[in-house]
């Protein structure tokens, strides 16, 4: 069904489909029209949710753990400094591995309060063996939300998932929706260490030194079957409903002699940019990476590389450029724009991509000689 | 109930926890869970219990034990007792937590869930200070007593947690004692009938924290209530009543000294604190035995 909706709708939408059984969550610009819309689903009784209003974000993980492991399917959705609060829980659901499904809507960290797009505030949760997807679109909004649950309830995964949308950039635009039948893509929830009061069993005690590298090491061997899991999920989505996604939405990438990576909306911008410099004769391309966690292996050999950073890691860089450079082995174009909402046009992007110096790094709005 | 006969001999704590000799953490959650029966999931936040049931693999415990972070065992609860109600099943969701996890860092987490009205019986066993991580002081340590990080004495009072649950007007809400361990099972079992959230607070006297020797567990229990430090009592709907051995207790309690002597943890409390600790339980007692004489 078609319709408009913001990015925050696309995401209530999803999870009125999928139907949770219990959703926990405390409100936080600019995540609070997700919860607002939930609460109204309920009331009307389109969603059968119990909706816990916790008194915190910790609390609103806590709940969702403590309904997860009774083998129910739950949902919540913070922002920023609500993402920070829960972090202690946040790896604790992955540690107690629940495929908990929660909308991050992006937002930078204080002070001083700001509450526009940064991705700072899920990159530091990139430790925690949570699936990490970063969306650009409302439609990418809803389809991804809808994934995310298939995703983390496929039991050789069993790790929670965080989608990721822009604060305002993309929560609060609107945008055509198409809405689907989901049928039988979401099948129910099955986890098969549910506690059962039938077969007693302790959850999460001591766990001494000659055990507990075997459980985190359990984590990191479902991340890795996560991905054949992503594949499978984004490829029937797409035999099923027509749209289709991948670990990265490349544009004009195949002959591009420059590629500019980057994460969520700026994405979009930077897709413009290409087209402009495809005009002025430069062979360039832009991939926009959807999957952060589990890392992708990316297709960039033999060409220079452009990161837009939305995010920093203070001392070290900005978190996306550092990790590519790991992983190719090569020097890239490091860029630090968007931060706190900072506003980066197609133009500005186009300029990264033109005045290029590999090997650096550059602060929008900071250095002047871009 | 009026024997001991009447106890259900099934057991949910095994034997060998890793429990100190002399626990009341262990005896109570005996009780407890022979109260509640095996249709019961217990939420433990980080507190005695979390290290008493045992090493992975190996657990003493014959119900499931969902283990939580040290502030969030009320609201995980919260959420898991919501799932059963969800999907129609009863099973009891007890909180088993410390007076840290209780009256400290929980608190807010607590308070939202009681606000909520979450179906849901939660106890705090009060041994009066951070026990597993060493004896540390808590809001629950009374004051003069010397913890590891009261090293001369507490100045500060223990906090009333039954009041500020009392301010959240849950159907129903007690304390008790490990030392009375059937009108422990009694009460666990009266929580459980309510619907929404219950509250009872469990004095449990500590050997190696509080300085006395292990054999004396029980016998601390019975002095702390004889001498009025802690009162039986329980309040149904807001409407309290005290429990026989607390009504006795107060109208003639034994000298507080004599519970305060076989302490350690109150060896050397001077002249000024003591006359307060005094003053403390008097008013307390008065406060409850005049709530009780109103009704």
């Amino acid at each position: 069904m078609k319709k408009i909706a913001t990015g925050n709708k696309a995401v209530a939408e999803a999870v009125k489909q999928v139907q949770p059984v219990v959703i926990a969550a405390y409100p936080i610009t600019p995540q609070t029209e997700i919860v607002e819309q939930i609460a109204e689903f309920v009331s009307t009784g389109e969603l059968k949710s119990r909706y816990i209003p916790v008194e915190s974000e910790h609390s609103a993980m806590a709940a969702c753990i403590g309904a997860s492991i009774t083998g129910v399917r739950t949902f919540t959705a913070t922002s920023s400094h609500g993402l920070l609060y829960m972090h202690e829980m946040t790896n604790w659901a992955a540690g107690a591995r629940l495929p908990i499904v929660m909308a991050n809507v992006n937002r930078s960290i204080g002070p001083g309060w700001n509450i526009w797009a940064e991705h700072t505030d899920a990159m530091q949760e990139r430790d925690t063996g949570w699936l990490q997807v970063y969306v650009s679109t409302v439609q990418e909004a809803y389809d991804t939300t809808l994934m995310a649950f298939r995703i983390a309830e496929h039991n050789d995964v069993l790790l929670p998932v965080m989608v990721n949308l822009d604060g305002f950039s993309l929560s609060h635009i609107m945008q055509p929706l198409d809405t689907v039948e989901t049928g039988d893509f979401i099948p129910p929830m099955y986890l098969p260490h549910a506690i059962d009061p039938k077969n007693p069993a302790g959850y999460g005690g001591l766990t001494g030194p000659d055990q507990h590298f075997k459980f985190r090491w359990d984590i990191e061997r479902s991340m890795r079957d996560s991905v054949r899991v992503i594949e499978e999920t984004e490829k029937e989505f797409a035999t099923r409903f027509g749209r289709k996604y991948g670990f990265t939405e490349d544009y004009q990438c195949d002959d591009a002699d420059v590629v500019v990576v980057s994460m969520g909306t700026l994405g979009k911008e930077a897709e413009v940019a290409v087209d402009l410099l495809r005009k002025e004769g430069v062979r360039a391309g832009s991939m926009r990476l959807r999957w952060f966690r589990p890392f992708p292996k990316l297709s960039l050999k033999g060409k220079e590389v452009v990161v837009i950073d939305r995010d920093y890691s203070f001392g070290f860089g900005g978190v996306l450029a550092k990790s590519i450079q790991a992983q190719q082995k090569a020097d890239v174009f490091s860029v630090i724009a968007g931060l706190g909402g900072q506003e980066v046009t197609y133009e500005d992007i186009a300029d990264f991509i033109r005045k290029r110096r590999i090997g650096e790094e550059f602060w929008f709005g900071v250095n002047d000689h871009v | 109930m009026d024997t001991i006969a009447e106890i259900p001999k099934e057991e949910y704590v095994l034997k060998c926890t890793s429990a100190c000799a002399g626990c009341s953490d262990s005896l109570a959650l005996r009780y407890v869970l022979k109260a509640a029966g095996p249709d019961t999931v217990l939420v433990v936040p980080a507190c005695c219990t979390s290290v008493i049931q045992g090493i992975y693999p190996n657990t003493a415990f014959n119900i499931p034990v969902y283990n939580i972070a040290f502030g969030a065992a009320a609201a995980c609860a919260s959420g898991m007792s919501n799932a059963f109600r969800a999907t129609g099943k009863k099973t009891n969701v007890i909180v088993y937590a410390g007076d840290g996890g209780t009256l400290d860092i929980g608190i807010q987490a607590m308070s939202g869930a009681f606000e909520r009205g979450t179906d849901f019986l939660y106890i705090c066993y009060d041994n009066e200070a951070y026990g597993n991580t060493g004896m540390q002081r808590s809001g629950g340590t009374p004051m003069g007593a010397r913890t590891t990080t009261t090293p001369t004495g507490k100045i500060d009072a223990k906090k009333d947690i039954d009041a500020i649950i009392a301010a959240h007007n849950p159907p129903y809400m007690a304390t008790a004692a490990a030392a009375y361990p059937q009108d422990l099972f009694k009460k666990v079992q009266k929580a459980l009938t309510f619907r929404g959230p219950s509250f009872i607070h469990v004095l449990a006297p500590c050997p190696p924290g509080w300085r006395f020797s292990t054999e004396k567990t029980v016998e601390m229990g019975k002095l702390a209530v004889k001498s009025g430090m802690w009162i039986l009592y329980e309040r149904e709907f807001g409407k309290i009543s005290i429990n026989p051995q607390s009504k006795a207790a107060m109208k003639r309690p034994i000298p507080l000294e004599e519970y305060l002597a076989p302490q350690g943890r109150f060896k050397g409390i001077d002249a000024k604190t003591l006359e307060t600790l005094k003053q403390h339980l008097a008013k307390n007692i008065k406060k409850l035995s005049d709530e009780e004489a109103e009704e």
